[in-house]
Order: structure tokens, then sequence, then C-alpha cells
């Protein structure tokens, strides 16, 4: 799939956020322009989507993404997904857009309490939001996992909400961590906030065991080109 | 103004698994200590807040367990409050 170049993607950076450049390199590979974004910055500097990455946000004190999601920088990303523009939250990142507001639910400590680091065989469910272009429902992917605060939990009526409202982005194949429902991602109601544990960013070329993030990369990259067509520039 | 000593206990929601206090419990029965349940794993959050009275002082704590101390999602709060004890050191 050719993307357009002019897309700009907003990676975030807490202090403690660790996959930040490994996220920009994975999106520069597929033509993207990246921009850091420090999280006391109060704009997004015109990005067309944002990728809040994996770490330990803020030490992860208190909770995961607990003391992140007060940084300047995510009223400005509140207001970008407010807008519809894409946000997308990788590990720490869903924890920091859970606690926020901006994605239904929590997440809690790995079921045995392991911390799991390993390739994680994903079903898509949903592909009615920002990363489901170019994938179908039921398609597997290899994607890595790499945290101990995985356990997606919410109360019933939210999660008959996601399974009603398509917002169940992906699930499990073998649970990992004790996650509700074996749900490894989840989205918002219009589909242009997405959170998810696997990090699509380690798993671009094969020489890494997977190229299967690319897949949902892309569709980040295609999401931002189409909503900016959409909807012009946002007000950052 | 008055001084409180504030404790904020913060503790998964009953509903919520909790995998830390269920590994201590079985860590407890293993070691013998036998009818031990409902073992919960929460923390502890102590501070000193200056408020006019009682009420300011609780509303206010209450306004920060909202806010930040707990995740209304997944934790409950409970809140204890005692007058500060005078300090004779000076």
């Amino acid at each position: 799939m050719s993307v357009p170049l002019s897309v700009t993607v907003g990676v975030v950076q807490f202090p403690g956020t660790n996959c930040d450049l490994d996220t920009i390199d994975a999106l520069a590979d597929l033509g993207a322009r990246t921009a850091l974004l420090r999280s006391d910055e109060t704009s997004l500097s015109g990005v067309d989507a944002v990728v809040i990455p994996g770490g330990f946000a803020h030490g992860d004190y208190l909770r995961t993404g607990a003391i992140a999601r007060f940084s300047p920088i995510m009223d400005a990303v509140a207001s970008f997904a407010g807008a519809g523009g894409p946000v997308v939250g990788i590990c720490n990142g869903f924890q920091v857009l859970t606690e926020a507001g901006l994605l239904p639910g929590a997440l809690r400590p790995n079921a045995g309490l392991a911390f799991r680091c390993q390739p994680q065989r994903l079903i898509m469910v949903s592909v009615s939001h920002v990363l489901g272009h170019g994938l179908s429902p039921s398609d597997e992917l290899s994607i890595p996992i790499n945290h101990f605060e995985g356990n997606y939990v919410c109360d019933r009526g939210t999660l008959q909400r996601l399974r009603e409202n398509g917002q169940v982005v992906m699930r499990y194949v073998a649970n990992p961590n004790g996650s509700v429902d074996d749900i490894a991602g989840i989205c918002n109601g219009a589909g242009n906030v997405v959170g998810l544990m696997p990090h699509p960013e380690r798993a671009t070329t094969d020489l890494l065991g997977s190229a299967d993030g690319r897949k949902l990369l892309e569709a980040l990259l295609y999401a931002a080109a189409s909503t900016r067509q959409a909807v012009g520039h946002y007000a950052a | 103004m008055n001084r409180w000593d504030v404790l904020v206990e913060v503790s998964p929601r009953a509903e919520i698994a909790d995998p830390a206090g269920a590994t201590i419990e079985r860590a407890l029965a293993a070691l013998g200590f036998a009818g031990v349940s409902g073992v919960r794993v929460g923390k502890a959050i102590r501070m000193e807040v200056t408020a006019a009275d009682v009420s300011e002082a609780c509303s206010v704590t209450e306004q920060m367990c909202d806010r930040l101390l707990a995740n209304p999602v997944i934790e409950d709060a409970r809140i204890e409050l005692r007058a500060a004890a005078q300090d004779h050191s000076r």
C-alpha cells in the first residue's frame, strides 16, 4: 500500500516513555513524517495523527498513566480526539488513554502477576477504526507484547457496549494476562481512538519475527491521510 | 487554619481480581496460616492537610481521590482524618 508522504504523525514523549524512538523509526520506515511531542507542550503542531507509545510514563507511580494524563499535552490530545483525529495508544499509551477517559475501562496487573514479554497471536475483531484499513475481521496477526499491566477490566455494561458497538479491536488467541473477554485492544465509539497492548512498532520486519505490525501502522497512516482530507487541518 | 493527618486507603473494588492479594493468600496458606481469606492489597497514602475545619479537610481529600489518588473504575478509596498532634519540639 502506498502511503501519502505528506502525513505527519506526532509521537508523545512523557518522562519515562521508552518506545518513542522505535515508533518513530517504524513510522518513518513506512514513509510518514514524524514529530516528537514532549508531554509539557500544549500544541500538537498540526500533526495528522497521534501515537502515545509504550514505556513507564512518570514511572507508572500511583497507577499506570495516572500522572501522565495530567500532562499539558493531554488537553491537546483530547481536543484532537474530540475533533475526530486519529489517536493510538500502545501499551503504556493504552493505559494513559483509559486514565484520561478517552477510552473506557482500565488496565490491571496481569493475572498471576507475570510480566509477559513474548510474541502474541491476535485475532482482529472489528476493523471499523483507525487501525482497520486493509485488514478483515478474523485476520490473525503475530505481534509482541511486553507488559505487566495488560489485564483489561471494565464493568459488565461497558463490556456489552464494546461488543455491540464493534469497539473490540482485537483479542488474544491465548489470553496471556487475564484480560476480560481476551481483549487486547479497544476503540472509542467513533473509532478514531484506539488502545492496544501489543507493540506493532516491534513487528515491522521478518527479521524481528513478524512484519504484521506494519499492517496496523499502515492503516493508521491511511486513516490520518483520509481524515485530514475529510476535515482539513485540525486546530492544534 | 488547622492541620489534619490524613490517611487515604486505596483498594481494588470487590469485583476486581486482585492477583497480589490472591498470591499472598496462597503464600499464607502455604506457611500454615489456615482460615485466611479475602486478602486484598491496596495502597496507603499519608499526608498532612491544612484546612479551616474538618469538613473542608474531608472535602478537599475527597477531591484528591476523585481526580488522582483512585481510579473509580477499579478502586475504592477510604479516608481517615485525625487532628494533627501538637508539635512540642519548638
